[in-house]
């Protein structure tokens, strides 16, 4: 990852990984997916908000392949994912997805949590995967947990443990679903910490978020998703501070109230 | 961590309470079950016919003559049942991964497995013992088995295995959609996402109900004995026949619990604490 790509200007940032075109996806009748765009250029951050049901966790979700789309196209550095002939498992291997409910394996320790995938999906050898493995738990805290099992820690450690897990495959960018809903409220500023972490060292992101001031903090860019589209994208000051559009007015008001 | 034992009185008290609660629980215990046994045991030693049914099933001097023999045919029954339940455990566990499996090449296959567990679950055991011992010999065939426990053998697993390929079955089904998820997203091909996220846990989750089907599957060996191998019930049937005296039979469901008991203590304790973390 070049620095200077990091400190290039927000609107000549580096190439697109994520590029996102008239994406649309329905479950049975109802339309959960509008007519997506989006672009998401290197080491950037874009914070998806909305309110529940927006369609946030769907487009995740069919980034990585786990939900298929209906029309439209994804691409990642400049390739198409979303066509039939493409193998979703090779898609996976160059993002990395994190879930709201952790969805941590019950039966692996923290830290066969983190390998599993670079063992068996990156072809790691058990050794330097354990190593790299146990560099990343650190990195996020998580010194000495190395071989507990997901039930003897907190969300919040939980949490952390599947952030090391879905960047352990080196991804191009990480899609991170809601990462603090779940959690008590004093542990949400550990996982945060996390995000802002790998954040700092570049990673390129996509983060569905019900935590405003977070996206204001972490993201170059806000997209407001509403019924399946983005009524609204921006720099986070102006979406977020001075949005223009009646609906993101209303959703920043009703969170505002809470 | 905090003061060394500062015991308040109502503390005590309420201590105290327990105990006494805890005495007396046991002491209702102790009667009730004196009450039952001894009743029943009064009821059955009282009946007109016990001296009878003493000599004819309770014969001790049949006992010890008749154990020795049907312990060494009830050998045939743990081997047949080790070698059966071995067999069933895989192939049980292949027919459910092709019933779960969605590639478009295993169709065959599927359509198969679907079939193996609706005819082999939907007749009874005597049944399927019967045709098999009795039917694939008939055919003359080379190469097919005649050997009546091998034969015996193979019904009970045609049977078992379909009963255990279900078990299977709901426990992957079981298995919440967001583990095959998160093993998808940390790009691990479907395959590889069933045999390190989804079977290891499945497997746990299902092995009291597994270990209940082997439970069964062992007093179910029995049934080979209609097709003529000296396993422990036939033997002491044989016995009976020329003593006319049924304690043999006991000696044979003593074997048979001896083997059960255990298997279920196992059961209980691997659903226990296992289950109440769920």
């Amino acid at each position: 990852m070049s620095a200077d790509a990091a400190r290039a200007p927000a609107a000549a940032a580096g190439t697109p990984v994520l590029e996102i075109r008239a994406v649309t996806k329905a479950f049975g009748e109802r339309q959960v997916l509008g007519g997506i765009d989006l672009t998401v250029s290197e080491h950037r951050a874009v914070a998806l908000i909305g309110a529940s049901g927006s369609g946030k966790s769907t487009l995740l979700r069919c980034i990585d392949l786990l939900e298929e789309i209906d029309d439209g196209d994804v691409f990642l550095d400049g390739e198409t994912i979303t066509d039939p002939a493409v193998d979703p498992v090779a898609v996976r291997r160059r993002l990395g997805l994190v879930f709201q409910a952790y969805n941590l394996f019950p039966h692996l320790t923290a830290l066969q949590n983190v390998v599993l995938g670079e063992r068996r999906a990156h072809s790691f050898g058990r050794q330097e995967a354990d190593e790299r493995g146990r560099a990343l738990l650190a990195r996020f805290g998580l010194e000495g947990r190395e071989d507990d099992r997901p039930d003897r820690l907190s969300g919040g450690q939980q949490q952390r443990v599947a952030i090391a897990r879905a960047f352990a495959g080196r991804p191009r960018a990480l899609l991170l679903d809601e990462v603090t809903s779940a959690l008590d409220p004093e542990l949400v500023g550990e996982v945060l910490e996390a995000v802002r972490d790998l954040k700092a060292a570049g990673m390129t992101m996509v983060i569905a978020t019900h935590e405003m001031s977070f996206a204001r903090e972490v993201a170059d860019e806000v997209a407001f998703l509403h019924e399946g589209r983005i009524l609204e994208s921006g720099p986070p000051e102006q979406v977020l501070g001075a949005p223009r559009k009646p609906e993101t007015q209303r959703f920043l008001r009703r969170l505002s109230h809470i | 961590m905090s003061e060394p034992a500062v015991i308040s009185d109502r503390r005590l008290e309420r201590e105290t309470a327990k105990r006494r609660q805890a005495r007396r629980g046991q002491a209702i215990a102790a009667i009730s079950t004196l009450v039952v046994l001894g009743g029943l045991t009064a009821l059955v030693l009282t009946s007109p016919g016990w001296p009878t049914v003493r000599e004819t099933f309770f014969s001790w001097s049949v006992f010890k003559d008749s154990f020795p023999e049907v312990l060494d045919a009830f050998w045939l029954d743990v081997k047949l049942f080790v070698a059966v339940e071995a067999a069933v455990l895989v192939v049980g566990l292949g027919i459910a991964l092709l019933r779960t499996s969605r590639a478009a090449a295993l169709f065959p296959l599927r359509l198969l497995a679907v079939v193996w567990v609706d005819l082999f679950r939907g007749v009874p055991v005597v049944l399927l013992v019967y045709l098999i011992g009795f039917g694939v010999p008939a055919l003359y065939l080379q190469g097919l088995p005649t050997d009546p426990v091998v034969l015996g053998g193979i019904a009970l697993g045609l049977c078992y295995s379909a009963y255990n390929a279900e078990v299977y079955r709901a426990g992957i089904r079981s298995i919440h959609r967001g583990q095959r998820d998160a093993a998808l997203a940390v790009g691990l091909s479907e395959g590889q996402a069933m045999r390190h996220v989804i079977l290891p846990q499945a497997v746990r989750r299902v092995a009291p109900p597994l270990l209940n089907d082997f439970i069964s599957l062992q007093k179910d060996v029995a049934l080979i004995s209609i097709l003529g191998p000296q396993e422990a019930f036939r033997v002491a049937q044989i016995v009976q026949g020329a003593t006319f005296n049924y304690t043999p039979l006991i000696a044979a469901a003593l074997l048979y619990l001896a083997v059960t008991v255990p298997l279920a203590r196992l059961v209980e304790r691997m659903g226990g604490p296992e289950g109440a973390a769920r």
